[in-house]
């Protein structure tokens, strides 16, 4: 469960003020605004990157208002990926199991099975440079499941993939879903991957949030009221 | 606007424009006499050398002229000199010293100047700056200019903008505020060599590590945060395997840097042979006895090892880098 209580963040000019949320353990919520909208910038107050001003976060039962991102259980999977360029497919996604000190073949064995479930077994072995788009965000994503995360945050995942990427990508984040039962944070400016993978949907616009119902792509579609 | 629509009514292809060439043969001119400038500075000083008398040693007599001169030469004379042998020596030891104590510096330096968000310091100054800027632009703008990043980075640029003789009197000064027994260790000596290279030659290192860590994404490093690292972890190991070609560049910079430094070397350490001298100084030395061969040899040693570094940093170092 992710809870946000009155929540207000401060990054340079932008004030995002008193936001509240709430979203169910299990649930896929997605938190739809346009570009500048604080949408990262909540996200990243979830995360633990950006200082709090007032206000709460908890993820379960805790409280992490003031923890460290470490602390927090958290995997994080950023707009471009993000990978550690200078290691493995392999090494990236067992970066977090090595901080946490895992034996070798515990790592390999969870490495392995991530790999299978992304589709990724037969990368583990190259560098990041060369690699598409989509599996960049296969390997981000496994990297951020590695440690059985309770949350999982994902800013703009499939911006930057090509129509025929994202589609897989919208199997292989429900076929997640069903394997980790992991409670999801989708960001996103795109009306379809709200209806593809949502089952929440918050909006955010003029540092305010509202939940809003889903509408399926059988109901007219309302990007105009995003 | 009526202007403007009369333009767009007017037949297209009517507004001749002027042959690019003679911007490009300017432009081409004044940057090929500037590259030519510094090919005949090192094309002199070796025509200089060769054009010697070339007679060998007895046990070279019988050798043909060409290959007499490489066992001749002014260069193999001054490396057979035992002073010069010592200060090359001394320069390659004190420069490389200097460059690892400035990579030690300029890693971490640079890492807070990139990373130092001085975003809600500057909002309180701008807000202070607003009303003044009503009265004063200037004034404002160095109310703006007041935050603690931006004074350090002034600070940090002080040995680069400051004349080098200025540099080694400070240094000679502020050891007068020492102990008699450390000031006799320094000053004088040889760690004097190194501590006044390092002054110069790590403000360099500083610039290069900084632009290195400004390139690299935060994002990374965030990441590895939310995956259960600390601060020291995340640094350590994504953020320091990513820098590693900016620390090459930033140390073979500060080498050459340390290694042409002269004029707070010759306060603060002097120039007593087989004690103090350095290449720098040997240059120095052998032009006031008046051994112009010996200077311009000895120079053409420093300009090997500026080649060798220059080479180095732009075959593995980082090439995109403003210093």
């Amino acid at each position: 469960m992710i809870r946000v209580e009155n929540l207000t963040i401060r990054a340079g000019e932008f004030r995002l003020r008193d936001v509240s949320f709430e979203a169910p353990t299990g649930s896929y919520a997605v938190l739809m605004g346009k570009t500048g909208s604080g949408k990262t910038t909540l996200l990243e107050g979830i995360c633990g990157l950006k200082r709090i001003e007032s206000g709460s976060v908890f993820l379960g039962d805790r409280d992490v208002t003031y923890a460290k991102p470490a602390e927090r259980g958290i995997g994080f999977v950023p707009q471009d990926g993000a990978l550690f360029r200078t290691m493995t497919v392999y090494d990236n996604i067992a970066f977090a199991l090595t901080v946490r000190g895992w034996s070798d073949g515990e790592i390999r064995e969870r490495v392995d099975e991530l790999a299978e479930l992304l589709g990724v077994t037969h990368l583990l072995d190259r560098h990041i440079t060369g690699l598409s788009g989509g599996e960049q965000q296969r390997i981000s994503l496994g990297r951020a499941l590695a440690a059985r995360p309770s949350i999982l945050c994902l800013d703009e995942p499939l911006s930057a993939l090509d129509d025929d990427t994202r589609e897989e990508m919208y199997t292989l984040l429900r076929s997640v879903r069903e394997h980790s039962h992991v409670t999801t944070l989708h960001i996103t400016h795109n009306i379809a991957e709200t209806q593809n993978l949502a089952d929440r949907l918050f909006i955010i616009a003029n540092g305010g949030l509202t939940e809003r119902p889903i509408k399926r792509p059988d109901s007219t579609p309302s990007i105009e009221t995003v | 606007m009526s202007s403007l629509e009369s333009d767009a009514s007017a037949p297209a292809g009517e507004h001749r424009v002027a042959a690019d060439w003679p911007f490009y043969l300017i432009f081409a001119v004044i940057g090929g006499c500037y590259v030519v400038l510094i090919l005949a500075l090192l094309i002199g000083d070796i025509a200089y050398m060769v054009r010697g008398d070339v007679t060998g040693p007895a046990w070279a007599g019988d050798m043909p002229a060409w290959l007499r001169w490489f066992v001749d030469n002014p260069i193999f004379a001054a490396l057979s000199k035992p002073e010069i042998q010592y200060s090359i020596t001394l320069s390659l030891v004190s420069c490389t010293v200097t460059a690892i104590m400035s990579i030690w510096v300029a890693v971490p330096v640079g890492y807070l100047m990139a990373r130092w968000d001085d975003a809600m310091v500057a909002q309180q100054l701008d807000r202070i700056a607003q009303p003044v800027e009503h009265h004063s632009k200037r004034l404002a703008a160095i109310i703006r200019w007041c935050s603690p990043k931006a004074l350090i980075d002034a600070i940090l640029d002080i040995p680069i903008v400051l004349p080098p003789l200025v540099i080694g009197l400070s240094l000679l000064i502020l050891f007068q505020f020492f102990p008699r027994g450390v000031r006799e260790e320094v000053v004088y000596e040889v760690p004097a060599v190194v501590l006044a290279q390092f002054v110069v030659a790590c403000a360099f290192a500083v610039r290069v590590m900084r632009a290195t860590y400004e390139q690299i994404d935060a994002r990374r490093e965030q990441v590895a945060l939310t995956l259960g690292c600390s601060r020291a972890q995340a640094f350590f190991r994504v953020v320091m395997p990513e820098s590693m070609r900016g620390i090459l560049t930033a140390g073979t910079l500060a080498w050459a840097r340390a290694l042409g430094e002269f004029g707070p070397l010759l306060i603060f350490a002097g120039a007593t042979r087989n004690k103090t001298e350095v290449l720098s100084t040997t240059v120095f030395l052998e032009l006031s006895i008046g051994d112009l061969e010996a200077a311009v040899a000895v120079s053409l040693i420093m300009v090997l090892a500026a080649v060798v570094v220059l080479v180095i940093a732009r075959v593995w170092g980082s090439n995109n880098l403003t210093i």
